[in-house]
């Protein structure tokens, strides 16, 4: 029996500078002990919204009304900032979707690497250089010793991807949350990421909370799939059935909107009307029971 | 063929020449970008651009129209060598080249109402007598764009990212342009948003006759809806051909290389591990 690690369970919220709009409605969803789980949708859809939810991070007009976020049995919501960043950075990380700005521009990559193997690990400033030289060289970093003297500037976007991927793996993190690692980056660069999150995962047991808008990306690194919509989960399932069978008429859409080369007839066809209409009403519903129940319990 | 109606010959583009005493004591030497390309495209054919960053895509679009002067080469846009042209000789022939940005947002002026930024062009190129008469080839455009009316009075901020680059398309189209450059248009888009982008895209095309350069790094976009395509890596151009033939079989390895690279949202459980046919940096 594979073994849950994150739980999600339920999540609300709002986002309190339009005046409360719903921005996520219920979200459930399961993350297994070295599973790589695919968050797709458009943009809106919260799929960076649920990501910060669990990093404890959401903006500030953003009010979690319901739900639980359970990581091994830890209730992430309720934790105090200090114990949510025991936490962080140890058992939990996060790839981020733009590699420049995430690392500080004015420090080197090896005192970047270093601090948080210094600050959580314990290790000595020594130690935690080999083993960030050792992480570089597990990513491919082709010379990790120049790449460790190195500025952000120096290097490629794929090579700060790279070195951001090391980070992320560099405390032996439990769950790692991949915001959209690859959208900034090259397909050839991307396919050589992806390949590299993926064979670091399985190394290493990790669960991965992998955010995408790319179903084509999706499809080829994740075990299960949640397809969201205006914050809703519309399609759950293990990728192979998503991506082949899928039931929801919205995961059916998507996949006839997104080009393919292989089917040049196939492809970029605009959501029908119809599915449309499908989806507003399903929004409408939930909304109309969520603001009963709030009147009931209210 | 017969019926080009632009064609580049020997293109070499070079930046950086300039001496900058404070950054770099020694004199520079200018980087090429282009070296030497040779392109050409028909009336009312689409052309796609493909390559990874760097590869040069953006600054062959950019020679193409005139944006950037070559150091060698010639671009022939419709009998014409635009390279040999001083601003005022290219005035009028700027209104048959057009141009659509990637990014809609940073492209329309923010100050400007959708209105003023479609009306300015018409008059600026003389297609219209009067402030009356622009505006009405304005509101045909916006019809022929899928866009309501009221947009006339929005500003760019109050648009969705979708509509925003239809303003971006109806202000190249408006001047009933013989060719348009789009670079990157529809990167920053949702998948249903850009699907709706493209379609119209290539309905304007194939009513309007436009000969389209279409520049992507996606080449699933590219196979979509071009009719030839032509590969750049570092400045040259790799392959050129049809898209049928260069997708099925591709020559250059480079172009594998690429073609392989796309994830396709179809299950195949071999692909994340197959490498690829060259070496990538």
């Amino acid at each position: 029996m594979s073994k849950t690690r994150l739980s999600v369970d339920g999540l609300t919220a709002i986002s309190g500078r339009d005046g409360g709009r719903p921005i996520l409605r219920g979200v459930s969803l399961g993350i297994d002990v070295g599973e790589v789980h695919g968050l797709v949708g458009e943009s809106g859809a919260g799929k960076s919204t649920i990501a910060k939810a669990i990093l404890g991070i959401v903006p500030s007009q953003v009010k979690i009304t319901a739900g639980r976020i359970d990581f091994e049995g830890l209730d992430l919501l309720s934790l105090s900032s200090t114990s949510l960043r025991a936490v962080l950075g140890r058992d939990i990380a996060l790839i981020p979707q733009d590699p420049l700005t995430a690392l500080n521009p004015s420090r080197r990559i090896a005192a970047q690497l270093t601090d948080g193997l210094c600050l959580k690990r314990g290790l000595s400033r020594r130690d935690a250089a080999a083993r960030a030289r050792a992480l570089l060289e597990e990513v491919q970093l082709r010379d990790p010793d120049r790449v460790m003297r190195c500025y952000p500037h120096q290097l490629s976007g794929g090579m700060r991807q790279r070195v951001l991927i090391a980070a992320a793996f560099a405390l032996e993190p439990k769950l790692v949350i991949a915001d959209e690692p690859t959208t900034a980056l090259d397909v050839t660069v991307q396919k050589q990421i992806l390949r590299l999150i993926r064979a670091l995962q399985e190394r290493h047991g990790t669960s991965v909370l992998f955010v995408s808008h790319d179903l084509g990306v999706v499809a080829n690194i994740c075990d299960r799939i949640t397809v969201l919509y205006m914050g809703k989960v519309m399609e759950q399932g293990v990728a192979a059935e998503v991506i082949a069978s899928p039931r929801h008429a919205y995961t059916r859409a998507l996949l006839a909107a997104s080009p393919r080369y292989d089917r040049p007839d196939a492809g970029l066809e605009p959501i029908a009307a119809a599915v449309i209409a499908t989806l507003r009403s399903e929004i409408a519903a939930w909304d109309a029971g969520a603001s009963d129940r709030v009147a009931r319990h209210g | 063929m017969a019926d080009d109606l632009l064609v580049a010959r020997g293109l070499v583009v070079a930046y950086g020449a300039r001496r900058s005493r404070l950054l770099s004591p020694r004199r520079s030497q200018p980087a090429a970008v282009l070296h030497g390309v040779d392109l050409r495209i028909g009336r009312g054919e689409t052309v796609g651009i493909v390559g990874e960053s760097g590869s040069g895509k953006t600054t062959l679009g950019r020679a193409l129209i005139g944006l950037v002067a070559p150091r060698a080469g010639s671009v022939v846009f419709d009998g014409t060598d635009i390279t040999k042209l001083d601003e005022a000789a290219m005035r009028p022939l700027r209104r048959r080249m057009q141009m659509i940005f990637q990014d809609p947002m940073s492209s329309l002026n923010p100050r400007h109402t959708i209105g003023r930024i479609l009306v300015e062009p018409v008059r600026l190129h003389g297609l219209a007598r009067d402030h009356a008469a622009a505006l009405a080839l304005v509101r045909e455009v916006l019809d022929r764009v899928g866009l309501p009316q009221a947009a006339i009075h929005r500003y760019s901020h109050e648009l969705s990212g979708g509509q925003r680059q239809r303003v971006g398309i109806a202000r190249a189209v408006v001047l009933r342009p013989d060719f348009v450059l789009a670079d990157e248009i529809v990167s920053g888009l949702d998948v249903s948003t850009q699907a709706q982008v493209l379609r119209l895209l290539e309905e304007l095309q194939r009513d309007m006759h436009l000969a389209l350069a279409f520049i992507s790094h996606d080449l699933s976009v590219v196979r979509s809806i071009c009719d030839r395509v032509v590969v750049m890596q570092e400045g040259h151009v790799v392959e050129e051909g049809e898209c049928d033939r260069v997708f099925a079989a591709p020559q250059a390895a480079y172009t594998r290389t690429l073609i392989d690279a796309i994830p396709l949202p179809v299950l195949d459980p071999h692909w994340l591990a197959r490498e690829a046919s060259v070496e990538v940096p």
